[in-house]
């Protein structure tokens, strides 16, 4: 706890300061949250009061958000770290509903084969789990003048879109959930691939098309040709009452962005964080003062920095002491020793981690 | 005990380097079990803990606050007692040693945790993790050996100030977090060395003394001023005191079991240079023992007394170290090695027993019976008080006299 100094601080940082004297190493705020994990000034978290399923695959996480919970607008999302087999995992989901008389939030979940914490929420949270919590967040906010969204999607820039039309209409293995919350909702996508094979989640389009949640238009430049995007309004004719949100290569974000200017539009970008982790043998680490490292899969990353001139905490350089953890807040790591990946996920903050031990396996970012 | 690489029979001698790499094999096969798996029920058992210990913290300091009454003087006592012992030993070491790191939470990691105790956690984590657990036993090397202050080999040369050794000893038990915070400060070797101007210096010895005020206001200030409504001052300060020389005995005690008793090997500074990871299992396997007892002993030691287990494998957490001490243990059968456990009054005795053999010349305790203890002391007496002559002299006698015991014994 960072506690204030001199003759001018608050009345309440002295008192504690003075409680500290009785707690140390603790801090106050330890001793109450064995009682009132919940209460203002706490850390954020929040206790699961309900799971309710909506589907054999899918839940909705009734949770009481702390005291200090400041709200939210429908469309936005929450950070949410839940203990899943011992470990703590933090993933992003939509607010299912509106703020909620009784202050309760929710979220409403689909197992993904292989998701780690979106099978435990659906299958194993129980009533009374702690988790924790940030705050609502999220520019893509679903207000009624905005009740029209066009999406503009290339390649794997479907992949935060798919996200968020999830969240709107969960995909069950009973078919598509139209929720209160995206029952108003006029969404047309216009997806572009280079051939239909290559177009990931086309399938998950198609079924949302098909379900009449969304309008998809798939463009295929190996069909359709390149995707001239000052033609745009010839696919989507009510493009000027859209609100169009992006994601994809720069060059096509750069030329929506020139043409919406031209015609005076918003243009959102959506900063979900999204990429996949795919574990290779090697890689780059970027480290905070911009300097970057080509790595390969057998040195461990604390080595190849110190030969390369980085200064950086170690003791044992054997994988017992911890002096060298660093937090990672991007990419993959392989520990040498058994070849066991760390990898932070989309929605994960940083991860710490052994840097004598572990080698690059991917693009890591090292907050160090 | 002399270094292994200096007996006349080294307890590793039949192994061959195909078998020390099967060892680390092995080993590593019985740690990759542990680690696949570690999860909630891991997780569970050390969130628990934590919540235990502090509410039987805050019970025995709550009780404290009505000390003036003998009975409750007692129960306060022997439960502060009790929560500073888990607060160092099972909870605090272990977390410091990373064992939790994996669980991701920020609130129970090696970088974070701070511990009941004079050394801040992250110059414990420098001297305890990195050069104890890396250079175990090493002679020159592993500072744990005598912290710095004590003769624990033969082979170091005795002088007339060893004799005092036992009293060091003792009261570094008494006082041990503080023998432990200026350990961690090297504070001998800087002051020999006329280092105290150094700056990294002065901000650690800066950290420390911060750390030890707050620790001695707490304990000696704050909680005992608390319990002066009823009249509670001086017993809730007298508490405190029992309660941190009751934690300083015990993990002294714990941790003299781990690398002292008789038994335990030492190795040579040069015997390591490109040591392998089987070399590395076997030094560690070699230079520690075991306490053997109840599960209450293991977990108020921190499961320090899984110490051969500890030593190995570090980072595994300490709820599992019972688990695999069989493997262990079998691995060593298998092996021909000599897995050391003792219960804990016979490996304490025996930790103390080195320290006052060690504390004489060598040969001296073994060589004295009932019959011959006049001769011998003055010959002791000789030895301290006239030059490095008469020592040499003597100690050559004495080194010869205690091999022939030893072939009489023998025969």
């Amino acid at each position: 706890m960072a506690l204030m100094t001199g003759s001018g601080a608050p009345l309440r940082s002295r008192l504690a300061r003075l409680a500290e004297t009785v707690t140390t190493p603790l801090v106050p705020a330890d001793i109450f949250d064995i009682f009132a994990p919940l209460r203002a000034g706490a850390d954020l978290r929040g206790r699961i009061e309900e799971v309710r399923a909506e589907t054999p695959d899918a839940a909705t996480i009734v949770i009481r958000p702390g005291a200090d919970w400041a709200g939210h607008v429908p469309g936005q999302y929450l950070r949410i770290g839940i203990d899943v087999d011992g470990v703590r995992e933090w993933r992003a989901y939509s607010l299912t509903h509106g703020p909620r008389a009784d202050g309760r939030i929710s979220i409403t979940v689909k197992a993904v084969p292989d998701g780690k914490v979106s099978n435990h929420l659906v299958h194993e949270a129980v009533p009374g789990t702690l988790v924790h919590l940030e705050q609502a967040a999220g520019d893509f906010v679903l207000k009624s003048d905005h009740d029209r969204l066009l999406f503009v999607t290339a390649g794997s820039g479907i992949t935060p879109v798919i996200g968020m039309l999830r969240n709107l209409f969960p995909s069950t293995d009973t078919g598509v959930l139209r929720l209160d919350r995206s029952k108003d909702l006029d969404i047309v996508v216009v997806h572009v691939a280079p051939s239909e094979p290559d177009s990931i989640f086309i399938r998950d389009l198609e079924s949302l098309a098909a379900a009449g949640a969304i309008t998809l238009i798939a463009r295929y430049d190996d069909v359709h040709g390149v995707l001239d995007v000052d033609r745009l309004d010839d696919l989507v004719p009510d493009l000027a009452e859209r609100r169009t949100l992006a994601c994809g290569p720069a060059g096509l974000l750069d030329a929506l962005a020139a043409h919406h200017e031209r015609a005076g539009l918003e243009l959102v970008t959506e900063q979900f964080r999204t990429e996949r982790i795919e574990p290779g043998d090697g890689g780059t680490v970027a480290f905070a003062d911009g300097t970057l490292l080509e790595l390969d899969g057998a040195t461990s990353i604390l080595d190849a920095a110190e030969e390369a001139g980085v200064l950086m905490p170690s003791g044992c350089r054997m994988g017992i002491c911890m002096g060298c953890v660093l937090p990672m807040r991007a990419g993959a790591v392989r520990d040498l020793r058994n070849g066991q990946i760390t990898a932070v996920v989309p929605g994960d903050g940083a991860i710490k981690v052994q840097t004598c031990i572990n080698a690059a396996a991917g693009a890591c970012h090292l907050d160090h | 005990m002399t270094t292994i690489q200096k007996q006349a029979q080294s307890p590793i001698a039949h192994l061959t380097e195909s078998d020390i790499e099967q060892i680390g094999i092995e080993l590593d096969a019985i740690r990759q079990d542990i680690l696949d798996s570690r999860g909630g029920a891991d997780a569970a058992y050390i969130r628990k803990l934590i919540d235990t210990q502090r509410k039987l913290e805050l019970g025995s300091r709550a009780v404290l606050l009505f000390s003036i009454f003998p009975p409750a003087w007692l129960l306060g006592t022997a439960g502060l007692s009790v929560a500073k012992i888990l607060d160092n030993m099972e909870i605090g070491h272990n977390i410091l040693h990373g064992q939790w790191d994996w669980m991701r939470d920020p609130k129970i990691h090696s970088s974070t945790w701070e511990w009941d105790m004079a050394s801040p956690s992250e110059q414990w984590k420098h001297s305890h993790n990195e050069l104890h657990h890396t250079y175990t036993n090493v002679i020159g090397k592993d500072n744990d050996l005598g912290y710095g202050i004590m003769r624990v080999d033969e082979e170091q040369r005795w002088a007339p100030f060893h004799l005092g050794q036992p009293i060091w000893c003792f009261i570094n038990a008494v006082f041990f977090e503080y023998g432990i915070a200026a350990y961690d400060l090297d504070l001998g070797a800087v002051i020999k060395k006329k280092q105290t101007d150094d700056p990294e210096f002065r901000r650690r010895a800066k950290s420390v003394l911060t750390k030890i005020r707050k620790q001695v206001t707490k304990d000696y200030v704050a909680h005992p001023v608390l319990s002066i409504p009823t009249g509670s001052f001086l017993p809730t300060l007298a508490a405190n005191f029992t309660a941190n020389i009751v934690r300083n005995l015990w993990s002294n005690s714990i941790i003299l079991c781990g690398h002292f008793p008789e038994g335990v090997e030492t190795f040579e500074k040069r015997s390591i240079e490109g040591e392998s990871r089987g070399d590395w299992y076997v030094r560690q396997m070699l230079g520690s023992a075991n306490i053997s007892g109840s599960k209450a002993l293991h977990l108020m030691s921190g499961n320090l007394s899984h110490q051969i287990e500890h030593h190995l494998f570090p980072d595994l957490p300490s709820n599992r170290y019972a688990e695999i001490a069989p493997k262990v243990q079998a691995l060593f059968e298998k092996y021909e090695l000599t897995y050391l456990a003792r219960p804990l009054v016979p490996q304490v005795y025996s930790a103390w027993h080195k320290v006052v053999r060690l504390s004489l010349p060598n040969g001296w305790l073994a060589t004295t019976n009932k019959k011959n203890v006049p001769s011998q002391l003055k010959m002791l007496y000789a030895m301290s008080t006239k030059g490095p002559k008469v020592r040499r002299a003597a100690q050559a006698r004495l080194t010869q006299q205690a091999r022939r015991v030893e072939v009489q014994a023998a025969a």
